[in-house]
């Protein structure tokens, strides 16, 4: 088992889900496969996804829902088998 | 006169306000959230205070924090600027409910022409012509045959709850027309959890032009159009004063509608009612107010000579306007570019980042608003609208020359900006012959890559 991190290229503010009212894109446990979206940053008014690289099982995010993030910061690591 | 000023923004708007105000002998109040301790205005207001919101980086959004800053320091008025809070009804009738003045018109005035069918009567009773549509929502397919073959095709179909070009489809003939309005339904639903939609007809190959208009609730001038046809994903990025695609007696009916409109509202401020115009026809169409002062506001200012948002500060002290329609003159052309922290080569990817060089061009004829100073942070979390670059000429073509000169001076390092997608679009054919409109510059970016190579080999030419 193999833990690899998601991170961000984009600074900004992270959201988990892909509006207020619903529900996220991935929790903990989830199945992540290769390019699933696992959140959003909102840079300028603009937003982009962050996708996984990876396939496995989402262990954890290291960001909260709608907090700042830094270039290079990690936003969630995968287990990956 | 107001005697205390706050501030309700940032950036460049917010430094161009506490000007306006510190000119008439108003002190200033700047607000900021916690993580926009850098903003210039902050530099230059006689007070600053930190909002107290959850908000954080939107703190600017939060009515109540904004409100005890006022009643903090003891500010009499509130200028919004534009975005965050400018075209906040209830924001307006909070801060009037609690004795402060809004800088702006009427809290019923920001709420009828911010609903878009709302706005949409008041212009037809108004007598101003509207884009022709279904007035409300439609809600079965033979209503809506009934409006297409009424209005003529293109139609567009939108979505009740959408917004910013989201949820609208465009049909062309009635073959398609039904199955599209059928999917439209079915996707604001599913999308928006509304399924009503709308109808409107789409203006082919528009321009974009809009009238300044002021009010003190008794009197009420334009100050002319601005021709805002250069635009990106529906949002303006070169915007000129006036017009070179209108006829003097065109110009007169259009402006006089705008006025139509001010008169009937009993408007107080300064606003913006907006038009399409479509060129072949002669035809306009109105398709909304910003009852606010707007980003492209001083491409008017160089036109006309007359303090906009100065005016707005006076208005809301109680004074009336300082001038009548026939004081209002056009002279010259101006053009605005706006300096976006955006990377025209990369698909306009937001890139925040901190200035480590700044060269601002001047001389004569040129204008920047901005919020820049060597060492400034920008931020990730607000609009990447870093400054606007206006100049002023004699002529169209003069006004051309000097925004090519300008755009050689200026220097912000190291940040990827839209500047240098102006310095190609100044020398672009159509752009300068004014042969354009909505959609011309999306089609423009199709075909035109802008890579960094290219931008590169221009700037050593």
């Amino acid at each position: 088992m193999q833990i690899s991190e998601i991170r961000t290229s984009l600074p900004g503010t992270f959201y988990g889900k892909p509006g207020p009212d619903e529900p996220p894109y991935k929790a903990p446990g989830d199945k992540v496969d290769v390019g699933d979206v696992i959140g959003l940053v909102e840079v300028m008014k603009s937003f982009h996804e962050i996708r996984s690289e990876f396939s496995g099982i989402l262990k954890r995010f290291l960001v909260e829902n709608e907090t700042p993030i830094a270039p290079g910061q990690v936003i969630a690591e995968i287990e990956q088998f | 006169m107001i005697k205390k000023l706050l501030i309700a923004n940032r950036g460049e708007i917010a430094v161009r306000v506490n000007r306006a105000a510190q000119e008439l002998g108003i002190q200033t109040v700047q607000v900021h959230s916690s993580v926009d301790k850098g903003l210039l205005a902050l530099d230059l207001a006689d007070e600053v205070v930190e909002l107290e919101s959850s908000l954080g980086t939107k703190s600017y959004m939060d009515i109540h924090a904004i409100l005890a800053a006022a009643w903090k320091t003891g500010a009499d008025a509130i200028h919004p600027g534009y975005g965050f809070l400018s075209e906040n009804a209830n924001f307006a009738e909070a801060v009037e409910a609690s004795g402060i003045t809004f800088v702006g018109p009427a809290g019923s005035t920001i709420r009828t022409m911010g609903d878009k069918a709302t706005a949409r009567k008041a212009a037809k009773q108004a007598g101003i012509p509207i884009v022709p549509g279904s007035d409300g929502v439609v809600t079965d397919l033979s209503a809506a045959r009934q409006i297409a073959e009424k209005i003529e095709f293109p139609i567009m179909i939108k979505a009740a709850a959408g917004g910013g070009g989201r949820g609208i489809r465009v049909a062309r003939c009635l073959e398609e027309f039904g199955h599209l309005v059928a999917q439209a339904a079915t996707e604001a639903k599913a999308v928006f959890g509304d399924g009503d939609i709308y109808l409107e007809k789409v203006i082919e190959h528009a321009r974009h032009i809009e009238v300044q208009i002021l009010g003190d609730g008794r009197h009420f001038v334009h100050c002319f159009e601005r021709e805002c046809s250069l635009q990106r994903r529906r949002q303006k990025i070169w915007e000129e004063a006036p017009s070179i695609a209108l006829s003097v007696s065109k110009r007169n009916e259009i402006c006089a509608s705008a006025v139509k409109l001010a008169t009937k509202l009993k408007y107080r401020g300064a606003g913006t009612v907006e038009f399409l115009y479509d060129s072949r026809t002669g035809n306009y169409y109105f398709i909304e107010m910003n009852t606010r002062i707007q980003v492209e506001h001083p491409v008017t200012e160089f036109v006309v000579g007359v303090d906009l948002v100065a005016e707005m500060i006076r208005i809301a002290s109680g004074e009336d306007l300082s001038i009548k329609q026939s004081d209002v003159v056009v002279r010259g052309h101006s053009i605005e570019v706006r300096i976006n922290a955006e990377d025209p080569g990369n698909g306009f990817l937001p890139c925040p980042g901190t200035i480590l060089e700044l060269r601002i061009p001047d001389g004569p004829g040129v204008r920047c608003d901005h919020m820049l100073y060597p060492g400034y942070e920008v931020l990730p979390f607000y609009d990447s609208l870093l400054g606007k670059l206006i100049v002023w000429g004699e002529t169209r073509d003069h006004a051309l020359a000097r925004l090519k000169r300008a755009l050689s001076e200026t220097r912000i390092e190291k940040l990827k900006t839209t500047l240098p997608l102006f310095s190609i679009l100044a020398d672009d054919n159509d752009v300068r012959n004014c042969q354009f409109s909505t959609d011309w510059l999306e089609h423009w970016l199709e075909v035109n890559s802008i890579d960094e190579h290219k931008l590169n080999l221009d700037e050593t030419i």
